[in-house]
């Protein structure tokens, strides 16, 4: 008896340390994303159920002073433009914190995203919680979601290409290339990228 | 005090011994760039273990993730202007995806980034943060002490 006792303390041990071992990294591929609603830079609430007619979304999190952001937002502006009419359009998240870079304010993310024309909503995490919840660490950091029946799960996490550089020179186009997968039915063939990006600023 | 230097441009195959000399040396391998503030706060802490640490074998090694084309415009002038006296390295390997998970496999590529590793006192950690001198400073007192 003792000695079950001992092994069930023992798995509840193991399967809470699971959890928060989870919860401290975010999603992985496969599991469901987490629900956001968060205020758009025309200051509408915006939430993932919202596109719940959609066949996906492409989860961006990026922000305005980051200079790979930067590299990468007119890449971003020609997804959207191409995905929107395949079902999957763009939602960018800027999670940082403002007491670090005024630069990615509310305030400057509306010029932003007014001044460079922004097809896409671009929200606020203000209390930085969604980045939390999907794990992002850095801008640009991409999550592809796929929506089955009113939930989606994750089916891409990483870079947008292979080349912040030069859109010239990429060789492997990630997100695309993993939506083309989805849309005939077949699980992305890199489902996961790594590339170097600006921290997200947390608060302290 | 010795001059500054000029970034050495290296691909992986130049760059990947740098992550596992096998001596007593202690080894501070920073991933950074001239762009990100951040890196560019912490740069002075990590700099100067140089000098703190100038009697044990501890060495700092600066890896700039600069683009190759911004190595004279940027990261040589950079160098010189802050006076760094560690080793500064280019990385020229545009296709992050091939080599960040052979650095770290926790790294999801955020910068500043921080290998400290010292393969006689079996010791190897990543960090992905921006350091203070203080807590830089204790981690690598608590190796030279081991």
């Amino acid at each position: 008896m003792r000695k079950i006792l001992l092994n069930s303390i023992l798995i509840v041990t193991l399967v809470l340390l699971t959890a928060s071992l989870t919860i401290a990294d975010g999603i992985t591929i496969g599991q469901s994303a987490p629900e956001f609603k968060l205020k758009n830079v025309n200051e509408e609430m915006v939430s993932l159920s919202d596109y719940n007619d959609k066949k996906g979304v492409i989860v961006i999190f990026t922000c305005n002073h980051c200079p790979f952001s930067k590299k990468y937002e007119s890449r971003i502006k020609m997804l959207n433009d191409k995905m929107q009419s395949k079902g999957f359009p763009v939602v960018a998240i800027n999670p940082n914190d403002v007491s670090q870079v005024p630069e990615d304010s509310f305030t400057e993310m509306q010029k932003r995203a007014y001044e460079q024309s922004y097809t896409f909503p671009y929200l606020y995490d203000e209390s930085q919680d969604i980045a939390k919840a999907y794990g992002a660490a850095r801008t640009p950091h991409v999550f592809i979601l796929v929506n089955n029946e009113s939930k989606f799960t994750v089916e891409y996490i990483g870079a947008i290409d292979n080349n912040v550089e030069d859109s010239e020179a990429v060789t492997a186009k990630y997100v695309e290339d993993a939506i083309e997968a989805i849309i005939i039915g077949e699980k992305p063939k890199k489902n996961e990228t790594k590339a170097i990006g600006c921290t997200i600023k947390w608060k302290k | 005090m010795t001059l500054a230097q000029e970034a050495e441009v290296l691909k992986w195959n130049g760059f990947e011994p740098y992550l596992n000399y096998q001596n007593d040396t202690t080894y501070v391998i920073n991933f950074w760039a001239t762009w990100c503030k951040p890196c560019v706060k912490e740069l002075p802490a990590l700099d100067s273990l140089n000098a703190t640490f100038a009697s044990n074998p501890v060495r700092v090694i600066l890896v700039s993730m600069d683009f190759k084309s911004q190595l004279n415009s940027h990261l040589n002038p950079f160098i010189i202007e802050k006076d760094i006296q560690s080793n500064v390295l280019l990385l020229d390997e545009i296709d992050y995806d091939k080599w960040i998970n052979k650095v770290d496999s926790t790294w999801k590529g955020a910068i500043p980034a921080t290998l400290i590793y010292n393969y006689q006192k079996r010791f190897r950690k990543f960090y992905v943060k921006e350091f203070t001198f203080a807590e830089i400073e204790k981690i690598i007192n608590n190796i030279i002490k081991q």
